[in-house]
């Protein structure tokens, strides 16, 4: 057991090398399981190239594509590429360093643009951060209020309706509910544009206004999916900390309602919401696959899809891959803040 | 409307209102939408048409094809051909002749060298390059002097059109592309994302799957061409929402490959912002009859030329069964403006097509109930006929798409009502067309007794085309069921047309080979055709200048195309 005498924060220090250590041979696992169900999932890369391009051009084009080779060396030639040229061709740009031969050094690869994947996700990652991440942010500006209103006046017309909208949020699909704001705003009113443009940059207040405009469909789709979720949370922590004695206790003493519930009762409610926002994070790099490709927003999720469709193999190893060391590192990340936010937890 | 009469309205719509300034760039911006976003703008190194053409505003092959399949000579300075002595007599060369005085974007000279390094770069064993049918046979490629190239063949080709011509192999520049040989090529990722091209644009930005950008080619060779100083290309999302923001919204003034369904089509063109352009290349909707027997109790035997099909090879059943389908209905419901009944395996191009088949264009249930009768198959206590012991029950496979599977269930009962029995199966198309040797389910082993999908041959020459279905084309295990006969028919007297098709150059006697060909396929039974099917594109109403071709890429004549006031 840990004293209150020990240096606070040492336990948590060696709380996180341990899963940090942990995360490795999970991630290789990951790799090598990803890896292995696209190597055995029966798709081909020359599959969309027209029927009329014979058997043996495609046969040429899977070897040039290195596809001959057998599946632990390119499993292997994967590993290297991705955990050691990789990360000393980021080195390289960024210092201007010289490494060994970077000439030589082969980075991953997709076949379907022949370009370096890191490449790609770089060029992606700030529509899907702006796009999809802002919707998050967006989400949880009305999950919060909305789930601290419900559950103070429970039962009352506002919290009905907060079910209502949540209900609403969870059961329609973005691919709906995007299909209806662009028939309605798009192709009835006229007010945004239908599809996102990425060439777009702001110079200007009018290119911020434009910017904004054709955000504003994408991203309240997504926020009112993750409002929906978020603000479920909310109320139900909300309402477990309503009923605490503590909460008595500060009415009895005479404190006003608003402290009662904004000060006490929503910090002591926000601990799980965090941890679930925390958790959260990773589907914003992930991307919002439906409503990227319906706005032709064109981020990770579209970048991810694509290489799919197009059996674009070491771009769905690397993308999903990312995605998997986001989702580790986040779940860490919401432990460490659940030890942070809530003193009672204690990492022995 | 029909197909022909859009057609024929668009041309007229672009005769009566041609451009009013002939001065470059005047037209401004114009805004294209792919809703397969492009991956590369390499065309050697492309994995689909998207690539192809949005790479074609760019580069620029020797000829291109109009929408009548005829040759239009693009950077070259005529088309040569055997009465021009530019093929030579034996048919083993072909020499050509390039325009004078064409420039590459960043000014430098387009020579004979570009074109052979082209040659070259797609010869490369290590290149993976996608065109390289379109080389077959190729000796040598030389550059007689700066503006003429001679290519031997190795054998004789009467169409020799194979290198060079259409959007599938355009001349790369020399200077750029010189590092990026075999196995090299897909490094060259700036040069694969930004080719120098000689055509009306030069690519100012491109964004992998996503948006390419261009600027007008101010050297190009066209004087006063093109009429658009700017392209933006969006690629990605689903086919209904980009024909909407050309149709509903207006934010884009093209959309390629509108494959929406009619009814969605017809109401979206109702509201007068733009219209929909078809246009027909070869491409055949069709049902493969097996001839050999798929029984799985064969064991290794199944699908096999050793094993006749119990009922399929009988010319009254395959008649009959085309004859019940009712392919005005098919089209309705499937294909709208992008389809129309078809009775060839070869339509197109129109001098090819035959006239002898079209007894299939209309449905006659009573004549196919007829003609099983004669051949004695009589209906069992089920109601499915039967003939010594063999019902009339057969497995129709396909892949995976919802129109597929309507016209599916629309035959099934078709032929329920000649008393045929009809399973119906849809596989993965990834799986089904991707030759994967461990899966029973692909279309060349065709464990099935009927399948359909659909084909067509690029550029205008059909020869390797009908030579698929000679004997030595049979799937096999021997040749690990890579061949292209899935009917496994098999006749000399075609083998014999195969054999002197290749070797007759004149024009004229190829057609009527190829007709001859195709009536015989018809004739036997091997191929049920349904549909021919056209390319379906929308542009805006303000648009001006589209001269679609199936037989090149969309954007062929981009340079043309101009804002209407």
């Amino acid at each position: 057991m840990y004293g209150r005498s020990r240096r606070p924060g040492a336990g948590l220090f060696k709380y996180t090398i341990r899963r940090t250590l942990l995360a490795i041979p999970t991630l290789f696992f990951i790799s090598f399981v990803i890896f292995t169900i696209l190597d055995l999932a029966p798709n081909d890369p020359t599959g969309n190239l027209p029927l009329t391009i014979p058997a043996e051009v495609r046969e040429r084009i899977r070897q040039s594509l290195g596809l001959d080779a057998p599946f632990y060396i390119r499993y292997l030639l994967w590993c290297e590429q991705f955990f050691i040229n990789e990360p000393l061709n980021v080195l390289e740009e960024s210092f201007g360093w010289q490494i060994g031969d970077g000439e030589d050094r082969l980075r991953v690869t997709s076949w379907a643009t022949r370009s370096p994947i890191v490449d790609l996700i770089v060029e992606r990652t700030p529509q899907t951060l702006w796009v999809v991440g802002m919707s998050y942010v967006v989400g949880i500006l009305i999950a919060v209020p909305l789930g601290v209103v419900s559950a103070w006046r429970q039962y009352s017309w506002f919290d009905q309706f907060g079910t209502f909208f949540s209900m609403l949020g969870f059961s329609v699909p973005t691919f709906f509910t995007g299909l209806l704001f662009i028939i309605v705003f798009s192709v009835w009113l006229g007010w945004f544009p239908s599809i996102y443009d990425t060439t777009h940059t702001v110079r200007d207040w009018d290119g911020f206004v434009f910017q904004i405009k054709q955000t504003i469909m994408p991203v309240m789709v997504l926020a009112l999916f993750n409002a929906a979720q978020i603000s479920r949370f909310m109320r139900a922590s909300m309402l477990d900390n309503l009923n605490q004695d503590y909460v008595r206790t500060a009415r009895a003493k005479g404190m006003r309602e608003r402290v009662v519930v904004l000060i006490h009762v929503l910090r002591n409610s926000m601990i799980p919401v965090v941890t679930v926002i925390a958790l959260g994070v990773p589907q914003i790099f992930g991307g919002a696959i439906i409503t990227e490709q319906i706005f032709r927003v064109n981020g990770l999720g579209q970048l991810l899809i694509i290489g799919i469709q197009g059996a674009d193999i070491p771009l769905v190893q690397t993308l999903t891959f990312i995605f998997a060391v986001l989702i580790v590192f986040f779940n860490l990340l919401a432990d460490i803040l659940y030890g942070i936010l809530d003193p009672r937890i204690r990492y022995d | 409307m029909t197909p022909q009469r859009i057609l024929v309205g668009a041309a007229l719509a672009a005769a009566l209102a041609a451009p009013a300034v002939a001065e470059r760039g005047a037209s401004g911006q114009l805004n294209i939408i792919y809703w397969q976003a492009p991956s590369i703008l390499n065309p050697y190194l492309s994995g689909g048409t998207k690539d192809i053409e949005s790479s074609s505003l760019v580069l620029e092959p020797l000829a291109n094809y109009n929408p009548a399949g005829e040759m239009i000579p693009t950077l070259a300075a005529g088309i040569p051909t055997l009465e021009n002595g530019g093929v030579s007599g034996d048919l083993k060369s072909i020499t050509w002749k390039l325009k004078p005085g064409v420039v590459w974007s960043d000014g430098t000279p387009f020579t004979a060298a570009d074109v052979v390094f082209t040659g070259e770069y797609c010869l490369h064993p290590e290149g993976g390059c996608n065109a390289a049918s379109n080389f077959n046979d190729v000796e040598t490629i030389e550059a007689l002097d700066d503006l003429t190239v001679k290519i031997t063949f190795s054998v004789a080709k009467p169409f020799p059109y194979g290198p060079f011509v259409g959007a599938t192999s355009p001349i790369v520049q020399k200077a750029q592309f010189a590092d990026c040989m075999g196995a090299r090529a897909p490094e060259c990722t700036e040069q694969n994302f930004g080719p120098i091209g000689t055509g009306p644009f030069k690519v100012t930005a491109f964004k992998a799957n996503d948006v390419s950008t261009y600027e007008m080619n101010e050297r190009y060779h066209q004087e006063g061409k093109p009429h658009f100083s700017s392209v933006l290309l969006k690629g990605g999302g689903d086919t209904a929402s980009a024909v909407r923001s050309v149709l509903e919204t207006g934010e884009f003034d093209y959309a390629w490959n509108a494959q929406v369904e009619p009814e969605i089509l017809r109401r979206m063109e109702a509201k007068g912002k733009g219209r929909v352009i078809a246009s027909f290349g070869s491409l055949v909707e069709r049902l493969m009859v097996n001839f050999t027997n798929p029984d799985p109790a064969l064991g290794d035997e199944r699908a096999t030329a050793k094993h006749p099909h119990p009922f399929l090879t009988d010319r009254a059943v395959t008649r009959a069964m085309s004859l019940a389908i009712d392919r005005g209905i098919l089209v309705d419901a499937g294909y709208g403006a992008a389809g129309e009944v078809t009775c060839n395996v070869l339509p197109a191009p129109a001098a090819y097509a035959s006239t002898n088949n079209d007894w299939c264009k209309t449905q006659d249930i009573v004549e196919a109930n007829r003609l099983l009768d004669e051949a004695g198959y009589a209906h069992g206590a089920d109601g499915v006929r039967e003939k010594d012991g063999v019902r009339l029950s057969v497995l129709y496979q396909t892949s995976t798409n919802s129109v597929r599977q309507g016209t599916q269930a629309f035959i099934k009962q078709m032929w329920e009502e000649i008393g045929i029995e009809t399973e119906l199966k849809n596989i993965d198309a990834s799986v089904f067309f991707g030759g994967d040797q461990s899966s029973p389910d692909t279309f060349q082993k065709f464990f099935a007794d009927i399948e359909m999908y659909a084909n067509n041959f690029d550029g205008t020459d059909p020869e390797a085309y009908m030579g698929n279905w000679a004997c030595d084309e049979i799937p096999s295990p021997a040749n690990q069921w890579v061949a292209n006969n899935m009917p496994r028919y098999c006749s000399e007297e075609y083998d014999a047309l195969v054999a002197e098709y290749g070797k007759t150059g004149e024009a004229a006697k190829r057609q009527r080979i190829a007709m001859r060909m195709n009536d015989m396929l018809m004739e036997a039974g091997a191929i049920i055709p349904l549909i021919h099917r056209g390319r379906v594109s929308v542009h805006s109403a303000t648009l001006g200048g589209v001269d679609m071709t199936a037989w090149d890429s969309e954007l062929h004549n981009a340079e043309d195309w101009y804002r209407l006031k």
